[in-house]
């Protein structure tokens, strides 16, 4: 940022595109049930799996401590899962942007002569936009994690990170099926999941190229490992002759045993589950004796904006995340807008912190103030982020000047409104002042009655609050006067 | 400057003058409340794989094979996919050289080979196992040339011979007998179910990718 | 905060901080205590704020009002003005310096000066110093009177059913609702009743009431919902943002219930004149 910039003008009332998605999600009747009942039910499921608190408290902390320590030698565990994956005869990619990573799957797509990929679920994959990317250039990208795939045939982006169809009822998937699949319409789930078995099968079969993401990178022993419930992760790395997985430089943990807090961690947090159905650790492609699995794997580690995040102490944090949902889960924001309103990758209280560094804050500048920062994201997040420090943190860097100094963030000043700084200076000055705030409490109380009915925002959903006639300091210093 | 470069060295940059953080692994945390009198192993495997729909028996070394016979025989099933180089897929060759015994294949040739039929005329697999764990109701696989990844995943239905000794009460356990650490094979596998998704409206489904059925034979061998 | 940091370098990755041990409590009360008004206590309802102080001159304790104060400056830091905070709380931190606790009838202002106030100073050892002195003696209200004062309230009130709402960081920094539980639990002819979602935000979260008033006013559309559901005839609080909050929801919904300050219920149930 080398220009000399304008320092805008924020009007805290103006209704910039997330707020008006969060009104239109607000008003969506099916969204507010669907979330809710789906939100209250994974918040049981959790505290079920959870219930002994001493454990549950204890392994968090572990989780926090076990992050942290691949954090803190995130460089040399890079180099190490590299070394050991090539070992293993994994062939290991690096990206700084979305743009390299996609280049990357496209060029061995290329190689490969490959027409159709199937995809395992990959987040990642989703800031990659990889399959509009490739599309565009003529290899198709077909999603196989049943959630995915109804969204995919929807035209829509997932609105939850574990379950992407989340906003979605049976009527509008028996739909989607009919209507694309040229199913006879149904709504019986069991029938509607058959159909998408079905369907899949046939396309893991014939597809080219297989995509993953991964929950955890083993550096000790150049692993991959990843987890499900519905068996397209495994069918999506071990049928087709080329699998390639796509992750963020964060994945990375230290020690094969490092895993099993993080797992337990992540299944109980996401889906209140002991294990998902399948932990399926990859060290390899099909070595000369064996008789299935893919002939080339390839691991993409994408930066997109992580080492931001890394640069900052605090920040950095952040990249603890084990994407298991639980702090969407418990936000009484999402729950009551959904996914799609964040308008980004990532929703809920991850998205809010994450989403800054991957795309700015000038692309996301009310995400960090999506929230009533309640810290109920914070009390489950099984690696102990800070949410709600994090979000203050975000809303700091959000109203500096632009060009103030360190500037840490891309889009840093993104919510800078000098008169927002003023008014919070005036505050300043009267609660340091006990001089001044007397005689604004004076006035205050003695005028209250003349507080306006209307208070912009807060009138919309509440009466005009009105001081009292007296303040406390002034009848505390009569009562307190008057002892002996 | 690669891509590798620049990002190692915005890392590094950042953590300049830091020390990495001491490896504070908690054993007990995750070994203690995952502890099971042997006695008890077993039935904690059977409830929490029953409790995803898996079916499981307790079986002794002798009666098994009779055991997958009427496993088949209940499906209207008359073909297994098995893996005759091992003991347990000897077993079975021996044993059903007769007629009316279920035809038995071998996936014995790359699947490139023969992955039409693998997908399209294989209802059913049995495969051996490494062992399992009491705490989350898991089958441990390492997937060789003897049964290859494919053989429990593909066909619906999966049958898995586990040996009662072999049950391990947590993941760390398993870990450190078999010292996993020293070397991982090219895949390992838990599993702790059929194949299942709760994708629409958060109704429980089975079946989605993987197997629908899920078949153990607890083979009593202490 | 440098002793969340296993080594001193300002960069260091960072861990959450150790499991705390639950907080100990004075075996005795204290003969003197301060009161932290807190702002919206202040202006809005300084009633409660005259029933927190008979309640602990109750037990025989000498409450000091240092005029000087004003706000904790947990507004200001929330909307990540934070120069402005720290000037403001620098300014509270001077006027509490005699040994005694600070007592203060809001839990998030009470979490605020204890949990807080050390991120605000983290770079000024010596304030530092000052900041864990004032956070080792801040008492949210109910908390000091059950946990201090061990108090033990007789009920001279007709039978009444009450919701108790506690404010999020009082619940998940000053386990208020716990405290506020206890307290209600003595009152005989009192039953606390259950309200649907009890433990999800109301909505308030300060400047988000206005920063984002759609989703705040469908949080406390809810809450207010849940309220009026629960069957209680009234609600309870122990935090002036909340109450502000509901009250301003139910006022404008022309509802019939309201809420109010547990220190005054607690001041009235007891048989308070004034």
């Amino acid at each position: 940022m080398n220009e000399m910039l304008k320092i805008p003008l924020t009007d805290i009332n103006a209704a910039p595109p997330f707020k008006t998605r969060a009104r239109q999600a607000l008003g969506d009747d099916q969204l507010r049930r669907n979330f809710r009942t789906a939100m209250d039910s994974l918040m049981t499921k959790r505290l079920a799996s959870m219930s002994d608190a001493d454990e549950r408290e204890r392994l968090r902390e572990l989780g926090n401590r076990t992050r942290a320590r691949a954090l803190s030698k995130l460089p040399e565990l890079l180099e190490r899962l590299e070394a050991n994956l090539k070992r293993n005869g994994v062939q290991v990619h690096w990206a700084e942007t979305t743009a390299e990573a996609n280049a990357i799957v496209q060029q061995i797509a290329e190689r490969h002569a490959a027409k159709l990929l199937i995809k395992g679920k990959s987040m990642v994959s989703e800031e990659m936009d990889m399959n509009h990317v490739l599309g565009a250039q003529g290899i198709d990208c077909l999603e196989s994690d049943m959630g995915e795939y109804i969204i995919q045939l929807a035209g829509e982006k997932p609105s939850h990170i574990i379950m992407p169809a989340i906003h979605l009822n049976r009527q509008q998937v028996g739909t989607l099926f009919h209507e694309h699949l040229a199913e006879p319409y149904t709504t019986d789930v069991d029938e509607l999941i058959q159909t998408g078995r079905r369907v899949l099968r046939q396309k893991f079969f014939e597809a080219d190229i297989g995509i993953s993401g991964v929950n955890f990178a083993v550096a000790e022993t150049g692993t991959l490992l990843l987890v499900e419930n519905e068996g397209n992760g495994r069918m999506s790395t071990t049928v087709p002759p080329v699998h390639i997985a796509v992750t963020g430089i964060e994945k990375v943990v230290e020690n094969l045993r490092d895993v099993v807090p993080l797992l337990s961690l992540l299944t109980r947090s996401a889906l209140g589950q002991p294990i998902t159905t399948y932990v399926n650790m990859i060290s390899g492609p099909r070595k000369a004796e064996e008789l299935d699995g893919p002939r080339e794997v390839h691991l993409v580690l994408l930066d997109n904006g992580r080492s931001q995040a890394f640069a900052d102490s605090e920040l950095r944090q952040t990249l603890n995340c084990i994407r298991c949902g639980a702090c969407m889960n418990h936000c009484p924001v999402y729950t009551r807008i959904g996914g799609h309103a964040y308008g980004e990758v990532y929703p809920g209280p991850i998205g809010a912190i994450i989403t800054p560094h991957l795309v700015g804050l000038e692309q996301a500048p009310d995400h960090p103030s999506a929230s009533s920062l309640c810290g109920a994201c914070g009390e489950v997040c099984p690696v102990k982020i800070p949410i709600p420090a994090l979000l203050r943190r975000l809303r700091e860097e959000n109203v500096k000047a632009p060009n103030a100094e360190p500037h840490l963030l891309r889009g840093q000043g993104s919510k800078f409104s000098a008169r927002e700084r003023w008014t919070w200076h005036a505050w300043q000055n009267l609660y340091t002042s006990p001089l001044l705030y007397r005689g604004f409490s004076y006035l205050a109380t003695r005028f209250g009655r003349f507080t306006p009915g209307q208070l912009g925002p807060w009138t919309e959903h509440h009466s005009a609050p009105r001081p009292a006639a007296r303040s406390l300091h002034e009848l505390a210093r009569d009562h307190l006067e008057k002892r002996p | 400057m690669s891509a590798r470069d620049n990002i190692l060295a915005k890392l590094r940059g950042s953590l300049q003058g830091t020390q990495p953080l001491a490896d504070t692994f908690d054993e007990a945390l995750v070994t203690e409340p995952w502890r099971y009198p042997p006695a008890e192993r077993v039935a904690r495997l059977r409830t929490l794989m029953e409790t995803v729909h898996t079916e499981t028996h307790l079986t002794t070394a002798a009666d098994w094979p009779a055991l997958v016979e009427r496993v088949l025989a209940e499906r209207g099933l008359d073909q297994l996919l098995i893996a005759p180089g091992t003991p347990h897929g000897a077993c079975l060759v021996e044993r059903w050289q007769g007629d009316g015994s279920p035809r038995w294949k071998a996936y014995d040739r790359p699947v490139e080979e023969w992955k039409a039929e693998l997908f399209n005329d294989t209802p059913a697999s049995l495969t051996g196992t490494l062992g399992a764990l009491a705490s989350t109701g898991s089958l441990v696989l390492w997937p060789d040339r003897q049964e290859p990844r494919l053989m429990s995943l593909v066909p619906p239905l999966h049958i898995a011979l586990l040996r009662a000794s072999t049950v391990v009460d947590n993941f760390y356990e398993l870990q450190q007998q078999h010292r996993w650490q020293d070397g991982m094979p090219t895949n390992a596998l838990l599993i702790s179910g059929p194949s299942k998704t709760a994708d629409i409206e958060q109704v429980l489904a089975y079946g989605a990718h993987g197997p629908k059925d899920l078949v153990v034979l607890i083979v009593e061998d202490e | 905060m440098n002793d969340l940091f296993h080594n001193a370098a300002p960069n260091a990755t960072r861990t959450a901080p150790p499991l705390a041990p639950p907080r100990t409590y004075p075996p005795q009360k204290p003969t003197q205590v301060y009161l932290f008004g807190t702002c919206v206590v202040d202006l809005f309802y300084p009633e409660a704020g005259m029933d927190s102080i008979r309640l602990l001159e109750r037990e025989g304790i000498r409450v000091h009002f240092p005029q000087a104060q004003s706000c904790c400056g947990q507004p200001a830091y929330t909307s990540g003005y934070t120069e402005e905070a720290r000037a403001v709380a620098r300014t509270q931190l001077a006027l509490f310096a005699e040994p005694w606790p600070v007592v203060v009838p809001s839990g998030s202002c009470a979490g605020m000066l204890r949990h807080h106030y050390a991120e605000l100073f983290a770079d000024e050892p010596d304030t530092l110093r000052q900041v864990r002195d004032l956070a080792e003696r801040t008492y949210e209200l109910a908390e000091f009177l059950l946990h201090v004062c061990q108090v033990d309230y007789q009920d001279r009130g007709a039978p009444t059913k009450v919701a108790l709402h506690t404010s999020c960081s009082a619940r998940r920094e000053m386990q208020t609702h716990l405290h506020g539980r206890a307290l209600l639990g003595q009152l005989q002819a009192v039953e606390r009743v259950d309200h649907d979602h009890e433990s999800e935000c109301c909505g308030f979260g300060g400047t988000f009431s206005v920063r984002m008033p759609d989703i705040s006013g469908a949080m406390v559309a809810d809450k207010t919902r849940a309220l009026q559901d629960s069957g209680a005839a009234q609600v309870l609080t122990a935090d002036c943002g909340c109450l502000m909050n509901i009250n301003g929801a139910l006022e404008k919904q022309r509802a019939a219930l309201r809420g109010e300050h547990l220190a005054s219920f607690l001041w009235r149930r007891i048989g308070g004149a004034v």
